[in-house]
């Protein structure tokens, strides 16, 4: 196995289109590990971290752009963004440890595929784009299309994730994200929720998307059951027509971590909850 | 298979090895430069106790690739304890018998030493957070939280009488 740090877009994708099975890598906590057990041997690693682009936050057109090589603990220290996507900012940062967060990234979050991903519900519930380099040039899809099954993605050869783009946030809009996991820290997802609105002055929901992660092959979003909460302040009914909603979107699998029953139930609470802090986020300061 | 020349700084010396690009910058800790306090408890980032500072952030050592070392600046637990003068998170350890096997005691010490930098008066909540990602099997985890939690409260009369 080769490694390389390319400086730049360009130097990289030549990399990973030229060497034999090449892998991207941005904090390693996956694929570190992956190639440990031997389900990954790369036949060489390109490092995208010392690519200008892939690292840091910055706003850009009334949204923010985030380098996907940025550490998740990064994201703590951009205040605006964490005051935009407060719910985006907190699924980065419940993932492992204090150790793994501040190696590990959304961008590797997203291309590792897991469904169980924290941050991944979240970047779906934000509409979050995602900007891909590869050998034909730049292409952007939405974060949503980037995983293509468990440990799966759209990405060609040579292609890799060099961006997240963040929509603009328009006022009283905010967003959380939820998980189910039988512990306190150090978990995986048996159910995450992510949900991202907005409200008027009078409370009323003029615009809502729900995802879902660990209940399909890859992260959902729920387009009825945001719809379900548009018109509404929230209501009883409305409600629960949004749980309604989430449960008939959940294909989840049995496993030691969550029987079917039991990860369609928490679908519904933990995006209720969800639902509910993001929408008192949204009115805070009105 | 190419072997890399790295140069890098632990503990504040300049050190130079040669590695395999796969190899982890826990096995050069351990296998080339002899520093043999990081452990690995678990190869996959949960455990904690290859646990060390890269560029003044707390990683998983077992989780870099040794060539990621290029130009960085590590410290591990040999740096801890300053000319023979333990680091009083070291000291309280032992005082307060903070350990047993003391596999994982590098790992709880690197990482609690970055907390009370970044915080200097952490809740127990906080501290507990901070560690979940250090394991140990022995303690129950009580004695170790005591100890940070009275070495925080040590080290701020310190600063204060100071």
């Amino acid at each position: 196995m080769t490694y390389h740090a390319p400086a730049n877009v360009e130097e990289a994708i030549s990399l990973l289109g030229s060497q034999d099975n090449a892998w991207p890598v941005a904090g390693g906590t996956d694929l570190l590990v992956q190639m440990r057990s031997g389900r990954i041997k790369p036949g060489a690693i390109v490092d995208i971290k010392q690519i200008a682009r892939t690292m840091g936050t910055s706003a850009k057109d009334g949204g923010f752009v985030i380098g996907a090589a940025t550490p998740c603990t990064a994201l703590l220290k951009d205040d605006a963004l964490c005051k935009a996507w407060p719910g985006l900012v907190e699924a980065a940062n419940l993932i492992g440890s204090v150790q793994v967060r501040n190696r590990a990234t959304i961008g590797g979050n997203l291309c590792n595929a897991s469904p169980a991903a924290d941050s991944v519900p979240a970047l779906i519930a934000a509409d979050a784009r995602c900007v891909i380099a590869g050998p034909q040039g730049e292409r952007e899809i939405a974060a949503a299309e980037l995983p293509a099954g468990p440990g799966r993605t759209n990405l060609g050869k040579g292609e890799f994730l060099v961006e997240i783009v963040l929509p603009p946030r328009e006022a009283m809009s905010s967003d959380a994200y939820l998980r189910s996991i039988p512990r306190t820290e150090m978990d995986i997802a048996v159910v995450g929720a992510g949900v991202s609105l907005s409200r008027d002055k009078d409370g009323v929901c003029t615009q809502a998307r729900v995802a879902l992660g660990a209940v399909a092959p890859t992260a959902l979003l729920v387009a009825d059951a945001g719809e379900a909460l548009v018109g509404s302040q929230l209501d009883d009914s409305a409600l629960a027509k949004m749980e309604e909603a989430v449960k008939a979107a959940c294909s989840p699998i049995d496993d030691k971590r969550g029987t079917i029953d039991y990860r369609i139930a928490m679908a519904a609470v933990y995006t209720k909850r969800a639902a509910k802090i993001a929408y008192d986020r949204a009115g805070e300061g009105a | 298979m190419s072997t890399v020349h790295i140069h890098t700084t632990v503990n504040g010396d300049p050190v130079d090895f040669l590695s395999e690009p796969h190899t982890s910058l826990l096995n050069v800790l351990r296998d080339k430069l002899d520093l043999t306090g990081s452990k690995e408890g678990c190869g996959s980032g949960d455990c904690g106790a290859c646990s060390v500072m890269l560029d003044g952030e707390l990683v998983c050592s077992c989780l870099v690739l040794a060539p990621e070392a290029e130009g960085r600046r590590i410290e591990t637990i040999e740096g801890m304890a300053q000319e023979g003068q333990l680091h009083p998170l070291q000291q309280k350890f032992l005082d307060l018998g903070a350990l047993q096997c003391g596999f994982c005691t590098p790992g709880f010490l690197v990482a609690a030493k970055a907390l009370l930098e970044r915080n200097p008066d952490p809740t127990e909540e906080e501290t507990r957070y901070w560690l979940a990602g250090n394991l140990c099997r022995c303690t129950g985890y009580d004695k170790i939280i005591r100890a940070v939690m009275d070495t925080a409260a040590e080290m701020r009369q310190e600063r204060v009488s100071a």
